[in-house]
């Protein structure tokens, strides 16, 4: 289960797990929202693979781990996940133009939320990301590194998903990007 | 199928790919979400002349003269392009076609990104055309082979009606070669081609014989499939609807419908006798659930409660359907409680958007706005909340029109996009100058088709395979309507498009407003450097925040907003709303 803001990624990220999935020789299958969802609003998709599936969607409670972009987004498409499962979350906050507005507010211990919902819970901080690797774009990577560890696929199909779908020239960031999620 | 030519296709991809296999000559259609990818995929490969026609009634009816001339043909259009192209499409099952054509309707259950949820098996049988249902991306190519086979065979346009899901899911597609494509070249024959009632009557009884051909042959078409597991508990599904259902019913046989209408009776006979207890879910209107009833079978579904009438039927609702028919209960884990209280993200004019000046300068006014379908249709949601209706396509326009000639005292301003306009906005425009209306009429020109991913029109000078081509002017076609008063303006001066609103408000005859820049996301320019916040100088009035813009952050009340620097194009319009002079664009001053 993929969640955050339209224009982060969450499509990219879609596309590397299910190119792995594909390296290893398994069916898969993905789901993503279009349209409206785009401008600014919340996105998800669904990344299945196996060795025999008809649907490409999944019900809550059933995908084995979450993959959130932004704290709120996370926490507003927890129940997707199942007991036992694993998240991995982006720390960068979005603020919704309802909190900027004042008809909502963004939690302030969204963390500890976080840290309370999911049993399985790998945080990853843009800020640290940034200094560490030089550009916070590559949060999205670093936590598909960080999901990798918890998914059946093997590295080398990690590596082959990056090179089939990331132009070359950033190639070399995504990988080490990639390598310190993992915690290789 | 050699394993090497498997692709991870979307729906959308897999019907171009279909289509661009079974040699298909030339294809039309109009953006709209979810089927708009198609013929952006379909453009990318050799030998298919493909084109976005203006809207839906065009793009059928040019698709219509290719096939009639023997030409192989595809349509594509969302559910609701196909009420725009429905004219057409009537007459056309009657007179028939030479060449395959298919007509691709891309119904959204849920209402993901429309603003209706028809069931466009309803036009099939008011059209008395065959309707194919895919439901992955695997049937999307396959179908759309025997989709133009089916089409030749019976000489009548067929339908290929998919999902939201299932155009925007992806699964690994076998492909194939492409079988070679045939050019147009008509042959005369008046009483085909001329449904004259003297021609015509015998058109119409052709079509009913057609009928029960295709109702015989869909009984045993490879287009429907059985999943046989057991005879206690049988359910007849269709599309990716049956796909969920294999998996949610691991121990009931289910009958995926690939070929929806006309009904195969003798297939629906055959496995509704075959199991004891019998369910229809289907996505959409229960038209086979009463089908099968007219054919004398007790089933369950949505005239009996058990499947819900409206909505998508993802899987945690079939899981739902389960746990009502086996009497257990199924419930899926709703959200979380530390997700009670988390702030809404809708959508939202993306930070820079140039309609956020004409909306804005509109909440100045005490008007009555009439909307339309595109980006600009969330100038609806608060702050701005400067769109009043939303009807159709054009009736941005129109509605103004009606409002004013019926009496409304209050000024009216009608609003709509450049692709709109060139859509059905125009003969809104021709109605009111003919007919001596007085609205406001504003064309939001961001010179592009950008809800639904910036796709070409005839405003923007380039066709869809890419070609430079005469660029339709706005301001002339009004001209030439016999609009007087015309305004451009750039929405991204907040003081001069007040002014300009204020003096066609106070005219005695319509105004033509075209606001014109061109889409931030499109361009991916930088209007300017981001505004810097002086906290000293701000009063904490939230002026600015009455723009909407997402780049405006306030993360606690009482304190400055902050500027989010990766979301701001610097447009400017913070710093021209703020009295105070706290927002301050680096370079330019005072902003």
């Amino acid at each position: 289960m993929l969640c955050g803001v339209g224009g982060q990624g969450i499509l990219f990220a879609a596309k590397v797990i299910a190119a792995s999935a594909e390296a290893a020789g398994l069916q898969v299958t993905t789901n993503e929202l279009h349209g409206m969802a785009q401008r600014g609003g919340s996105v998800t998709a669904q990344v299945r693979f196996g060795e025999e599936l008809f649907s490409p969607l999944f019900a809550p409670g059933e995908a084995d781990a979450l993959f959130g972009m932004e704290p709120v987004e996370a926490l507003r498409w927890a129940h997707y996940l199942r007991p036992g499962g694993q998240a991995v979350v982006s720390l960068a906050r979005l603020i919704p133009v309802t909190v900027s507005m004042g008809q909502a507010t963004y939690p302030a211990d969204v963390e500890e939320r976080l840290r309370r919902v999911f049993g399985g819970l790998r945080l990853v901080d843009g800020a640290e990301v940034a200094s560490s690797l030089g550009d916070a774009r590559l949060v999205n990577t670093v936590l598909l590194g960080a999901l990798s560890a918890h998914l059946p696929l093997a590295a080398s199909c990690w590596e082959a998903a990056f090179r089939r779908i990331v132009r070359p020239q950033l190639l070399e960031a995504n990988l080490r990007a990639f390598a310190s999620g993992r915690g290789d | 199928m050699d394993e090497s030519k498997r692709q991870l296709l979307s729906g959308n991809e897999a019907l171009a790919r279909g289509a661009w296999e079974a040699g298909v000559r030339a294809a039309f259609g109009y953006p709209g979400t979810p089927s708009t990818e198609i013929l952006e995929s379909l453009v990318t490969y050799p030998g298919v002349y493909c084109e976005w026609s203006p809207n839906e009634k065009v793009a059928l009816e040019a698709a219509a003269g290719a096939a009639i001339a023997g030409a192989r043909s595809l349509v594509t259009m969302k559910l609701v392009g196909l009420n725009v192209a429905a004219d057409p499409l009537m007459t056309l099952s009657y007179i028939g076609v030479v060449g395959g054509m298919v007509v691709v309707v891309a119904d959204d259950p849920g209402m993901n990104s429309s603003q209706t949820e028809q069931d466009t098996r309803h036009y099939a049988r008011l059209s008395k055309l065959p309707v194919l249902e895919p439901g992955d991306a695997v049937d999307c190519r396959a179908f759309m082979l025997e989709a133009f086979a089916l089409s030749e065979r019976h000489r009548c346009p067929v339908i290929v009606r998919t999902t939201t899901c299932v155009s925007h899911s992806r699964f690994q597609v076998p492909c194939g070669e492409r079988q070679a494509p045939v050019d147009a070249h008509f042959e005369r024959n008046p009483q085909q081609f001329c449904p004259l009632p003297i021609w015509g009557r015998r058109l119409r009884e052709k079509v009913e014989e057609r009928l029960q051909a295709q109702s015989a042959e869909n009984s045993a078409s490879g287009l429907n499939r059985v999943f046989r597991r057991g005879d206690a508990l049988g359910i007849v599904s269709h599309g990716v609807t049956a796909l969920h259902c294999a998996e949610a019913f691991p121990e009931a046989s289910v009958l995926k419908l690939g070929w929806g209408w006309p009904y195969p009776d003798g297939l629906l006979r055959a496995f509704a006798g075959s199991v004891r207890r019998l369910v229809v879910i289907e996505e959409g209107d229960p038209m086979v659930e009463e089908h099968l009833r007219a054919l004398g079978f007790a089933c369950e579904g949505k005239e009996t409660g058990l499947v819900p009438r409206t909505g998508e039927l993802r899987p945690e609702r079939l899981r739902a359907i389960r746990a009502a028919l086996e009497g257990v209960p199924g419930a899926v884990p709703g959200p979380v409680a530390e997700a009670s209280d988390l702030p809404g993200r809708p959508p939202l004019l993306c930070a820079g958007c140039p309609h956020r000046g004409v909306f804005y300068a509109l909440t100045k006014f005490d008007v009555i706005v009439t909307g339309d379908i595109g980006c600009y249709s969330l100038g609806v949601f608060p702050p701005l909340s400067r769109t009043d209706t939303i009807l159709c396509m054009g009736g941005g326009f129109t509605l103004a029109h009606g409002m004013v000639q019926a009496g409304e005292r209050r000024p009216v301003v009608g609003v709509l996009g450049d692709s709109t306009f060139f859509h059905s906005g125009m003969t809104g425009l021709l109605n009111m100058v003919y007919n001596r209306g007085r609205a406001v009429l504003v064309v939001v020109d961001n010179r592009t088709t950008a809800m639904t991913g910036h796709q070409d029109h005839p405003g923007t000078g380039r066709t869809l395979m890419g070609e430079a081509t005469q660029e339709a002017s706005i301001e002339r076609i009004a001209e030439a309507c016999g609009v007087r008063r015309i305004r451009v303006v750039n929405p991204y001066e907040l003081q001069a498009t007040v002014e300009v609103f204020r003096e066609a408000l106070s005219a005695d005859e319509m105004t033509l407003v075209i606001s014109r820049a061109p889409c931030i996301l499109k361009e991916r320019v930088r209007l300017g450097a981001s505004p810097c916040v002086d906290a000293g100088r701000c009063k904490v009035c939230g002026a600015c925040l009455k723009l909407g813009c997402p780049a405006l952050e306030l993360s606690r009340r009482g304190e400055p907003p902050r500027v989010n620097g990766s979301l701001c194009n610097g447009c400017g319009l913070c710093a021209q709303v703020c009295r105070f002079s706290a927002l301050t664009c680096p370079g330019t001053g005072e902003a």
